[in-house]
Order: C-alpha cells, then sequence, then structure tokens
C-alpha cells in the first residue's frame, strides 16, 4: 500500500520533471553557444580576430574586470552586491604608487593588496554587523574610498618610474604576460574554492537559502564576510596589476568598473538574487563583453552602439534568469 | 445596495475539492452562506477553514466543484474577479503600504482621478462619506504604519468597502490582537453586518466565534460535519464536533523505553520573549515527546531555542546531565541537537541545490579533509543515509526542487542522520506530504527512538501526536499547560488543553 502510493506519485512526475530539466539545461548552455557563436563569427569576419597577438590583448584586457569578477562571483551567490570594487581598485593603486615612491616599490604593491582586503573586510562588517544592505553599503564605501584616494592623490597621477613597479604589469613569462598568468591563476584558485571546499558549499548555501543555512549550523555572517574580503582582495590585486602596467596610480581609474564586472557576472548566467552560479560562467560572461569590444574595433563598427550592444545583452541575461526563476516556481 | 431575494444565499458552494500535493484540504463540501450575517468557520489546524475561506474569496481556484454567487454560477481566475461579485478578503498578513497615510491605503488602485491627476480633495470627501457610513473613525492623514495592529484592520476594512465589497472573508483577524482590540473588532463586525454586509470568519477562537457568528459550520479533515445557528452552540459542542472519528492512520506499534533509560534533554522555566514563558519538559532517550498545541502557542520558539536559533530570556536546558546554552545553531548541531523546522522551502532545503549537498551541509566537516570536501567520501557517506531514508539513489545528484514533498521531507531527516544526534526535534515533520511518505516518516521517527535518541516531535495534528507520542506536552499561549501520558490520553483531552476548554459532560 505504502509503495503503492509513493510509486504512483513518482510515474506522474517525469513528464513535468523532465521537461523542466531540458529547460534548465538549455539555459544552462545557452551562454556557451553564443559565446561559441561570436567566436566563430569574428575569425570568419576578420583575419586579424584569431591570431595570437590579439587573442592576447583580448585576455590582457579582461584581467582586471576578469580577476574581479571571479572574486565578485563569490559575493553574488553569496546574496550579496559589491559596488564598491572599482574604488577599492582605484585606492590600492594610488597607495601602491605612493608608497613605490616613498619607500620601496614591492611594498608599495604588498600594501595596496592589503589595503583591499582591509576595504573588504569592513564591507563585510557593516553588511552583518551593522546589517545594511550590501548594496547601499557598498555604495557608500566606494563614495568614501574614492574620496580618501583623490585626497592620497591631490587629483593628480602619481608616476612612479622605477622599473621594479612597473615588472608585475608588463614583464612576460613564455611570451604571455604576468598579468595574463595570475588572471590564469585567480580563475583556477576560485574555481577550486567555490566547486570543492567546503566554504565554497557555504557560499552556495548562504546565498541559496539563508535560513536553511543558518539552521544548518552555518556561520552565514562570517561567510558573508569572508567573501567581501575576497572581493577586496581581488579588487587590490587588479589594481596594483593596473597601476604597475601604467606605471601610475589615478584616484578616479576605476569609475564604472564595478558595473562591468557585474554586467560579465550576470551575462555568464550566475544568478543575481544568489545560490547559483560558477566561476566558468563568468569567465564565459568576462570573454564575452571582451570579444564584443573586440569585434567593433577589428570591424571597424560605430563605437557607438557597442554600449547599446552590451546593454541588451545584459538585459537578454536577466530576463532568461528571471524567467527560468518564474517556470520553476510555476512547476 | 441590492438586495438578495431572501431565498436565495449570498454564496452557494456545491462539492467543492481543493488538493495541495497529496492532500485533499478541502473535500466535497457544500455549504450555504446567507446574505447579510457573519457565518464562522471553525475547525483545528489544518481542518480546510482557512482555505475554504480563501476559495470563496479567490484566492484559491477550486479544482472541482461549483460555486454560485447571488444566483449565479461564477469561475475566478484570481482574487479580482471575485471583487468583481463583491468579495473579498484580509487576510492574516495585513497587504497595506505602511509609510503612506490611511486615505491613500484605503483608495488604493482606485483614486479618483482626472487627466491622470489624483484629486485629493474628492478623495478625501470620499473617505469622510465612507468613514460616516461604516461608523469608523480613523485619522485619514495618519502613516498606516503607526496605526495599531487593530486600526491597520480597519483600513483593510475600509479598503474592503471602498471597492464596493458585500463581502469580506476574514482569517484568523484576531490572532494578533489584545483583549480589547479583539472587542472593538467585534464591535465593527456587527456595525458591518447591521448595514448589510456579510462575514465569512475564519478563527479557531471558539469564545469570539460564538460572541460574534449568526452561523457556524464546523470543519474536519477538509469535510464539513455540520452548519448550525450559533445560538445553539456552545465551546463543547464545537470541540466535540470539530474532533469526531477519523479514517484509521496507520501508525507504528509505540514501543516504550525502558524504565531505566536515562533522561536525554531536560528543559526548565525556558522563555523566549514574548511567546513562550515558563516551559518545562524531559526527554528519555528512546522516548518520543509530543509538543501539542494550537499555531501560535510557542512550540515552534521552544524548538529553535533549544536549537540556539532563539535566544534563550530565562530556563535552563541539560543534555545529558550537563548544562548546555548553546548561543548559535552550530553549537547546538556540536552538542548533537537536531532540528527539522516546519517550513521545508523556507528553512530547511537549498532548493536548487543537489540531494548530496543538502544532506552533508549540516557536517561538512566529516566529509572534508583541509577544507577541501573529499567528494567520495561525501557520496559514499551520503549514499548511505540517503538510502536509509529510502529515497532511490539516483536522485542524489537531482537538485531537490525537482523531487516530491514526500521525498523532500525525506532529505531533511537524512541531513540530520550523517551524525547521529542526541536529540532529534521535528517540527510538523509530515506537513505536505502523502499518505505513504507520512508513513514512512512515522516509522524513521520510531526507529530513531528505538535506537536510543530522544525524540520531540511538534505537531497540529492532533491523530499524528496521540499515533507517536509517549508523552505529550500541551502548550497554549506559550505556557505549558498540560502534560500527558502517551498510552492513555485521548484525542480529546489534547484538544481540550489547547483550546483550554473543560471536558464535555
Amino acid at each position: 500500500m505504502t509503495e503503492q502510493i509513493v510509486a504512483s506519485v513518482d510515474t506522474s512526475k517525469p513528464t513535468a520533471m523532465g521537461r523542466l530539466r531540458t529547460r534548465l539545461v538549455i539555459r544552462d548552455y545557452a551562454i556557451v553557444v553564443s559565446f561559441l557563436a561570436l567566436f566563430i563569427t569574428l575569425s570568419v569576419a576578420s583575419s586579424a580576430f584569431l591570431t595570437k597577438a590579439n587573442l592576447l590583448n583580448l585576455l590582457d584586457q579582461s584581467t582586471a574586470i576578469g580577476i574581479i569578477a571571479c572574486a565578485g562571483t563569490f559575493v553574488i551567490i553569496a546574496g550579496g552586491f559589491d559596488l564598491s570594487v572599482g574604488a577599492i581598485y582605484a585606492l590600492t593603486g594610488v597607495i601602491a604608487a605612493k608608497m613605490a615612491l616613498q619607500i620601496d616599490p614591492v611594498i608599495g604593491l604588498a600594501l595596496g593588496l592589503a589595503v583591499g582586503v582591509v576595504a573588504g573586510l569592513i564591507n563585510g562588517l557593516i553588511i552583518t554587523w551593522g546589517r545594511v544592505n550590501s548594496f547601499i553599503a557598498t555604495l557608500a564605501a566606494a563614495l568614501v574610498i574614492v574620496g580618501t584616494a583623490s585626497a592620497i592623490t591631490n587629483g593628480e597621477l602619481i608616476t612612479v618610474v622605477d622599473p621594479a613597479f612597473t615588472v608585475l604589469g608588463t614583464d612576460k613569462l613564455l611570451g604571455v604576460k604576468y598579468s595574463i598568468w595570475i588572471f590564469v591563476v585567480v580563475i583556477a584558485a576560485s574555481w577550486f574554492l567555490l566547486d570543492r571546499t567546503q566554504l565554497g558549499r557555504y557560499i552556495y548555501a548562504v546565498g541559496g537559502n539563508a535560513a536553511a543555512a543558518s539552521l544548518s549550523g552555518v556561520r552565514v555572517a562570517r561567510v558573508r564576510v569572508i567573501t567581501f574580503c575576497l572581493s577586496g582582495f581581488a579588487a587590490g590585486l587588479a589594481g596594483i596589476i593596473i597601476a604597475s602596467r601604467n606605471a601610475t596610480g589615478q584616484s578616479d581609474s576605476g569609475m564604472g568598473l564595478e558595473l562591468s564586472v557585474i554586467a560579465a557576472i550576470v551575462i555568464g548566467g550566475t544568478s543575481i538574487v544568489g545560490g547559483e552560479g560558477a566561476i566558468w560562467r563568468t569567465v564565459i560572461g568576462v570573454l564575452l563583453l571582451a570579444m564584443i569590444n573586440n569585434g567593433f574595433n577589428l570591424l571597424n563598427f560605430n563605437p557607438t552602439y557597442q554600449q547599446m550592444v552590451q546593454g541588451g545583452i545584459i538585459l537578454i541575461a536577466v530576463i532568461a534568469d528571471a524567467r527560468a526563476r518564474g517556470r520553476l516556481r510555476a512547476a | 445596495m441590492s438586495e438578495v431575494p431572501a431565498a436565495q444565499p449570498h454564496v452557494r458552494l456545491r462539492g467543492v475539492c481543493k488538493r495541495f500535493g497529496g492532500v485533499l484540504a478541502v473535500d466535497h463540501v457544500d455549504v450555504d452562506i446567507e446574505s447579510g450575517i457573519v457565518h464562522a468557520l471553525v475547525g483545528e489546524n489544518g481542518a480546510g477553514k482557512s482555505t475554504l475561506g480563501k476559495i470563496v474569496a479567490g484566492v484559491h481556484a477550486p479544482d472541482s466543484g461549483e460555486l454560485w454567487v447571488d444566483g449565479r454560477r461564477v469561475h475566478y481566475g484570481a482574487p479580482h474577479d471575485a471583487l468583481a461579485h463583491g468579495i473579498t478578503m484580509i487576510a492574516q498578513e495585513l497587504a497595506l503600504v505602511p509609510a503612506r497615510s490611511v486615505v491613500e491605503n484605503v483608495y488604493l488602485g482606485v483614486e479618483s482621478h482626472r487627466a491622470g491627476l489624483v484629486q485629493r480633495r474628492r478623495i478625501r470627501q470620499r473617505y469622510d462619506a465612507l468613514c460616516a457610513d461604516v461608523g469608523f473613525s480613523l485619522p485619514a492623514d495618519r502613516a498606516v504604519g503607526s496605526l495599531s495592529i487593530a486600526e491597520q484592520q480597519k483600513v483593510e476594512i475600509l479598503r474592503a468597502i471602498a471597492r464596493r465589497a458585500r463581502l469580506i472573508v476574514m482569517d484568523e483577524p484576531t490572532a494578533a490582537l489584545g483583549p480589547t482590540e479583539i472587542e472593538q473588532l467585534i464591535a465593527t463586525i456587527r456595525r458591518l453586518r447591521d448595514r448589510g454586509t456579510t462575514i465569512v470568519y475564519v478563527s479557531h477562537f471558539l469564545e469570539e466565534v460564538l460572541a460574534i457568528a449568526d452561523t457556524v459550520t464546523v470543519m474536519r479533515d477538509g469535510r464539513v460535519v455540520r452548519t448550525s445557528p450559533a445560538a445553539g452552540e456552545t465551546p463543547a459542542t464545537l470541540v466535540t464536533a470539530m474532533l469526531g472519528r477519523r479514517m484509521d492512520q496507520a501508525f507504528p506499534a509505540k514501543v516504550f523505553p525502558d524504565d531505566a533509560a536515562p533522561t536525554v534533554l531536560s528543559v526548565r522555566g525556558l522563555s523566549v520573549a514574548p511567546l513562550v514563558h515558563d516551559v518545562s519538559f524531559d526527554v528519555r532517550a528512546g522516548e518520543i515527546v509530543g509538543l501539542a498545541g494550537l499555531v501560535g502557542s510557542g512550540r515552534s520558539e521552544t524548538a529553535r531555542a533549544i536549537f540556539g536559533a532563539e535566544r534563550l530570556d530565562d530556563g535552563t536546558i541539560h543534555l545529558d546531565g550537563q548544562e548546555i546554552r548553546p548561543s548559535s545553531t552550530r553549537e547546538a548541531i556540536d552538542h548533537g541537537i537536531a532540528l527539522i523546522p516546519e517550513d521545508r522551502k523556507g528553512q530547511g532545503l537549498l532548493m536548487r541545490r543537489s540531494v548530496i549537498e543538502n544532506v552533508t551541509l549540516p557536517h561538512l566537516e566529516l566529509v572534508t579533509k583541509g577544507g577541501v570536501v573529499a567528494r567520495n567520501l561525501e557520496r559514499r557517506r551520503s549514499d548511505a543515509v540517503v538510502e536509509s531514508v529510502a529515497i532511490d539513489r539516483a536522485k542524489r545528484a537531482v537538485a531537490v526542487e525537482t523531487l516530491s514533498g514526500g521525498n523532500q521531507q525525506k532529505v531533511m531527516f537524512a541531513k540530520w542522520l550523517l551524525a547521529r544526534p542526541r536529540v532529534l526535534i521535528a517540527d510538523e515533520p509530515t506537513r505536505g506530504v502523502d499518505v505513504g511518505a507520512k508513513r514512512a516518516i512515522y516509522d524513521f521517527l520510531q526507529t530513531l527512538a528505538q535506537e536510543g535518541m530522544a525524540v520531540v516531535v511538534i505537531s497540529s495534528d492532533v491523530d499524528e501526536i496521540i499515533g507517536l507520542a509517549h508523552r505529550i506536552v500541551v502548550l497554549r499561549a506559550g505556557r505549558g499547560v498540560d502534560e500527558l501520558d502517551g498510552r492513555i490520553a485521548t484525542e480529546d483531552d489534547v484538544i481540550h488543553a489547547a483550546f483550554g476548554t473543560s471536558v464535555a459532560a
């Protein structure tokens, strides 16, 4: 009797549930198909696209956004937003450059990184202890941080001529810039952290259902703080790489960076409401945005339309996410 | 107001059924609701009274059966279809915009306007006329959020009348009110009735129902027991009707613990403001203790406090004779306490993650080496528990949301079996699961107890408490009011203790 009832419930499900799963698979891989389609189109349309120089250039241009977006993926999956990464990126560059002039280039770069982590920690504590919405907290933090950066520079560029400062951003290993190697390492480490570690599991749990995570013994606030620290660290890392590449620290260099970061994460298919997503998605999102820019250059399209295309793609990604969610609720 | 001929009921329900998952919440109900009276729906938790109210108000569409309004057959697609027939509902959770004024809330969506501009003065005139008509005096310009709950309910009532509602369904309207506010509300309802509005009043507070209703429909297990004039009922006759006798539900045979079995959990004077006051009970190894009581009697809060999810204001908790004071769920879990929360989707599961991930979440440290999840070990350990709760192993990698309610509930159990807890608290362990899965869950609980676990079951289903518990602690309004022996306790004992009525002669 018992078995019969359970069995009958289960056999009535497969069609609806099967369809649901098929839909999820289509949604899951639509971004991969789009990426490949654009890649092939550009390869055919422009002889300059599929060259080692161009592809390395494309990666090099993606490093800052890419590194920050990997850590930003943790923040968003855990159910938060970090709008202060552009500001942290600028501040760390400024501090690295300033310290390089006053003390030592290497110490300057290290200090820049440390500042990123501290800024992330403060963000995290304000959001968890202070119970402030992460969107607002990091928006306010961004203003404070950019203000600090311009107070340090007095609104001027800080130029560092010491060659030790520019090694990180300009030198190469095996014909590939250090910055690209660092990007690759960050991708691998982020993937490992999210997919393989206890912390990664907790990040998904906190963003997917904070109440359930808490009732399962997960220290929700601690996990959130860690994601903001990682985000601050990544923004700091990107900040010193770019400061090193340009040999300058500039207080307004990070303007709008946080929006590109969030756009890349969302385009990849990581859900903006948290609990779902992956590093490979973010990497594809970052590269897709970079390819669009690259394509506009190579094909001599009017750059005026570039932002429109990017905005359109972001909308499509968000609508796809919302629709998938709505269907799931209905099912 | 258009008068309905006396012979014709305002609303007529015929053969109405509504199913949620495996549960038939409303089962072939026939009710006539006469015009211009207060018609109460009473019953135990889960008897279907609230669902029936929602069907009348168009919040739920019936799966089958007929609904007639003013002698015409109607089919609602959504609550605003019911409103088109002059029917609306005031839900337990009020749906007001707290930062806006009373007037704005009353006329939200039906503002007087000309060329898109809201005509404030006209709206104000309409508001004053409406208040005079209904006999309310509410400050028009106060922000709704600054009003008391009772006043906010009046705003909801005004809003309903402003939309020309002739029938208002009220779902447990006094649940959040104090005694004077309840009197005010009762006076308001009488005034509405006297001006011709029909009220459908859903409640489990029997005294209150008898004070206010003209007609009472008693429900049990989704069916109507009887509909009769309130004047002929007393709290005792209503309780007797609500109890009845049900279809036999199969429970495993109770295996009582040894007399020598040690006390595992001992709670003394537990208080959690404002919901729990001075609750004490013990649970021995191998024992299933049932926590009974009405919704809102403090059962879940008691459980959450023991589990470190709610701050204790007073009282002590002893586990195996040692005092513990868990300040977080992590500490409680490390002490060997487990809680299966009542709200599976909201508090229990990560719906979009796999069965394995859900199962290992509370004890990830057991399958983790140096912070890295050992996936083979995780699969092996979770397979064992997934199989022990009778979920097909093939389902372990699928997202939990694709499972049936019964299987989701089994995942909640499996979560805690990776490391055997000393105390397992299950809050409404069979809510929304089908009969077959129910029996499986009863079997787990009995088996776990027999293995020496101390088990606490919270349930609104009195049958379940009687069928499972070795001992029953009854809570009412946050206090432990009675402790009953599971060998001899009857449904009547539990219900009378929960309602605070004396046993009918």
